[in-house]
């Protein structure tokens, strides 16, 4: 199997007068690291929420992995191979973090070996000493492993990490940089949308810009950066930070 | 004379229907602009209709003495949504199912005091103009149904205006939009919604007064009354006020005809098959916006 | 010793956990003992009222089981377990009046007609927003109880009389014999609320219930999940009602689909802990037997204003229940 891994053809989302997103096409490659950068409200949430199958697009098509799941509910495409992490951590509370990853696994490839599978992985991404512990407890570094940790438990084909790394400190980010890049290097394609451009930079293989839904620019890290577009609605906005 | 009974059945489900809709109001605000869905709002009614009697055994008329009293009912209605967001709102989005038990508890809790305090007994007003009748033609319209009914469109219109013309009401439908949009324009969305649901339970006490003068009523009618009020919020669309007075006629005109062509015992079960029709094929209502 | 089996041998010990084939073993002994003491005390007991005080116990265990299946682990509250219940006790009065149906066919046509009413409330109602189904199910009650009052062969308002067949001769008396098969009713219930609990569904549903969003993502299909928990939780409440027809012979909507029932079985797994099974089981036992000693000395409403006013005091205060005290305090104890 060759071709892409995912891809978006015009895919348009409207709210009421408001045009949200689009029309879109994306293309992601097997093992490709991709860079999704834009200011807020440019449709980089809706975007994924179209890729992942909780919103259904008004138009265009969504193919994964050669297969057209526009209409496939998101439960079906997360056993397909996608996973996705959200901006704001959504724990099972009233769960241990354990249980946490068992439920994907449960669903997705269930194995008599579930926990010592779902424990490898709480090693890889470090919290493994939470394993006991209830998922409401954790901190926010924490809550953000664990989203990252439920999404990849399952070894998917794509993960799409929405600001995995919001609201964290430099040695925090180098943690989860380290994570998405050994899992990269084990095959899967990853979409990382994020804000902190310097970890972006250092991590995607090729960035597309977004603003007001449209993309308006898709290259290499260095062409973006030096794109004179994309640092008028971007890197302006961004020097505030 | 089908004629004549259809006429009746018409003119009778439309007042019963005015009826419901004043019932339904309420919730209209706190279930469809708040989206906090407050199953205790009938029996706030069914308290307001308590209320009444009480003012009326002193020779009150129920319905003038429900202004005042809705007074009495907002302050209530804001203390009571204090009580509840502190407890939920806290506690972040996924628990407005939690909060149902709640008003569950306390719709149980205002029912029993009212049986403890009035006994299981119906209670009903003594109004002048109860026993005549308007006669138009062939249709003839009780008063005890005419006069609360006419109570519907003028609280309808009263409170659809609010809200369309007033900062306060533009404010709520605000918060109903978008939380957050409002509290970048400096207005507090917690006062906004406090007086909101204040305005909701305010309606439950001239509702209440407009229940019991159409008939003797017990500290357990309310119950009955959950079902058809959510149906008119429902089958109106989230939200919308007006839609309030059209969703509740057309279940009362059901009602009735149910009632005249079919068997009155079957009636209970109307308002329950549009709520369920209403979820399983419209979910949005008749006048609400897709969401 | 490995870093993984450090890391579960640290999980064991930080929740003092043994594994779960032995758990599982002290629990089916635990259901095996509960029904052997049930056999011993119908043998060794005398007294009547204790059967039929013991009855209405053990039913509001079954019944705060069934409803917690949906209730507790999904967290979409049904306002109308008597709709299901009610429809159980009927469902078994017209099998009794057309064939004088045994109760194990009672109780499985129950089982069928609960389960089926769950799908269809399910269906009509989970896809929209899970309060919509919280509101249908309180209209649900009213509309079944119509129903009810116009079918003239079950005894429409009044209510219906019925011979049931007679309990079997080993069992000692029909008292003796209703109580039996209402415990092995509520220990089956409470081992199938267990078995979903720790199985994937019940992760599925916990899930769920936390987030359906991030659930759906991490490829529970929600929606499937919680039709299959609106049966089951419905087949259990409408079962818990079927031998009710056996028990008192004379059935009426008003007692089919009592509003203290309703009560009770929300507010048993409420007030005793809706995470687990166990929570069901305390608040049944702890509520029932309290209602039925005190039922001499205080009034019905004052019993209803009580019930009210613990389960805000527990949903604003506890919200895992008596179960959710006992584990932050041992908690607690234990750091």
């Amino acid at each position: 199997m060759s071709g892409p891994i995912l891809e978006v053809r015009g895919v348009e989302q409207r709210f009421g007068p408001f045009r949200a997103l689009g029309p879109v096409d994306l293309v992601l490659h097997r093992g490709e690291r991709l860079g999704i950068i834009g200011p807020n409200g440019s449709g980089k949430t809706t975007l994924i929420n179209c890729i992942s199958g909780t919103l259904r697009p008004q138009e265009g098509r969504v193919l994964f992995d050669g297969v057209d799941v526009t209409d496939v509910p998101p439960h079906r495409r997360a056993r397909m191979g996608l996973s996705r992490s959200f901006q704001i951590p959504k724990p099972f509370t009233g769960m241990t973090v354990l249980e946490n990853l068992l439920v994907p696994i449960d669903q997705i490839s269930p194995s008599a070996d579930a926990e010592d599978r779902a424990i490898a992985v709480l090693e890889s991404v470090g919290l493994q000493r939470r394993a006991a512990h209830e998922a409401g407890d954790l901190s926010q570094l924490e809550l953000r492993k664990l989203e990252l940790a439920r999404a990849l438990v399952v070894e998917p084909k794509v993960l799409v990490a929405d600001e995995a790394m919001a609201g964290l400190s430099e040695g925090e980010i180098d943690d989860v940089l380290a994570i998405l890049t050994r899992l990269s290097g084990t095959g899967i394609a990853v979409i990382m949308i994020e804000h902190i451009m310097h970890a972006v930079m250092r991590f995607s293989t090729r960035i597309v810009c977004f603003e007001t839904g449209r993309t308006i620019a898709d290259a290499a890290p260095d062409v973006i950066a030096a794109d004179p577009l994309v640092q008028k609605v971007y890197f302006g906005e961004q020097t505030r930070h | 004379m089908i004629l004549e009974l259809l006429a009746n059945a018409i003119s009778t489900g439309v007042l019963l229907g005015c009826i419901y809709a004043a019932l339904a109001l309420g919730l209209a605000v706190s279930f469809g602009l708040l989206h906090i869905p407050n199953i205790a709002h009938p029996v706030f009614v069914v308290t307001g209709a308590f209320a009444a009697t009480v003012f009326n055994a002193m020779g009150f008329d129920p319905l003038l003495v429900s202004l005042p009293l809705a007074l009495v009912f907002y302050g209530a209605g804001i203390a009571f949504f204090e009580f509840y967001s502190r407890i939920y709102e806290k506690r972040g989005e996924s628990d407005t199912m939690q909060a149902l038990t709640l008003f569950f508890g306390v719709s149980l809790v205002i029912e029993t005091v009212l049986v403890m305090q009035f006994g299981a007994d119906q209670r009903s007003t003594d109004v002048d103009y109860v026993g005549q009748s308007l006669t138009l033609g062939p249709v003839v319209m009780p008063y005890r149904l005419l006069i609360p009914a006419l109570v519907a469109p003028v609280m309808v219109t009263a409170l659809w205006l609010y809200l369309k013309y007033t900062y306060a009401g533009i404010a709520i439908r605000a918060v109903a939009h978008d939380e957050r949009a409002l509290s970048v324009s400096g207005i507090d969305p917690g006062w906004i919604k406090r007086h909101a649901f204040g305005i909701a339970a305010a309606t439950a006490a001239i509702s209440g007064a407009a229940l019991v003068i159409v008939g003797p009523i017990d500290p357990f009618a309310g119950r009955m009354q959950i079902g058809r009020a959510f149906a008119v919020v429902i089958l109106a669309g989230m939200g919308s006020i007006p839609g309030t007075l059209a969703a509740g006629i057309l279940i009362g005109v059901t009602e009735a005809l149910v009632g005249a062509f079919g068997s009155p015992s079957w009636a209970p079960a109307v308002a329950f098959t549009m709520l369920l029709a209403t979820l399983a094929f419209k979910p949005s209502g008749l006048f609400g916006a897709a969401r | 010793m490995s870093l993984r089996e450090n890391a579960m041998d640290w999980a064991v010990r930080r929740t003092g956990r043994t594994p779960r084939a032995t758990r599982s073993l002290v629990f089916a002994l635990g259901c095996l003992a509960v029904l052997a003491l049930g056999v011993v005390l119908t043998r060794m007991v005398d007294n009547p009222y204790v059967f039929f005080a013991g009855y209405v116990v053990i039913q509001y265990v079954a019944l705060a089981t069934g409803w917690n299946v949906l209730g507790g682990y999904a967290g979409y509250i049904n306002f109308g377990p008597t709709a299901f219940y009610g429809v159980g006790v009927y469902m078994a009065a017209f099998l009794v009046k057309a064939m004088g149906a045994p109760l194990p066919v009672a109780i499985a046509a129950a089982g069928v007609a609960g389960a089926l009413l769950g799908l269809a409330m399910g269906w009509m109602t989970l896809r929209v927003q899970g309060v919509y189904f919280a509101i249908a199910t309180i209209a649900l009650v009213v509309m079944a109880e119509t129903v009810i009052h116009n079918i003239d062969y079950l005894g429409g308002a009044s209510g219906l009389a019925l011979m049931p067949p007679q309990a079997p001769a080993w069992a000692g008396g029909q008292p003796q014999f209703m109580l039996m098969v209402m415990l092995a009713i509520a220990v089956a219930f409470v081992a199938l609320a267990r078995w979903i609990e720790i199985s994937a569904m019940g992760r599925g549903l916990r899930a769920l219930k936390a987030s359906e969003i991030a659930a759906e993502c991490a490829g529970v299909p929600t929606f499937r999940l919680k039709l299959i928990a609106c049966a089951v939780s419905g087949a259990m409440l409408a079962i818990a009602g079927a031998p009710y027809v056996y028990y008192a012979s004379f059935i009426e909507p008003g007692t089919a689909f009592s509003l203290a029932l309703s009560l009770n079985a929300i507010a048993m797994p409420l007030i005793g802990g809706k995470r687990s099974w166990v929570g069901p089981v305390i608040g049944a036992l702890l509520l029932a037997t309290v209602q039925q000693a005190a039922s001499v000395t205080i009034s019905s409403e004052l019993n209803i204003l009580v019930v009210g006013v613990v389960l805000i005091l527990f949903v604003a205060v506890a919200p895992d229940g008596i179960v959710g005290i006992v584990e932050k305090l041992t908690r607690r104890r234990g750091a």
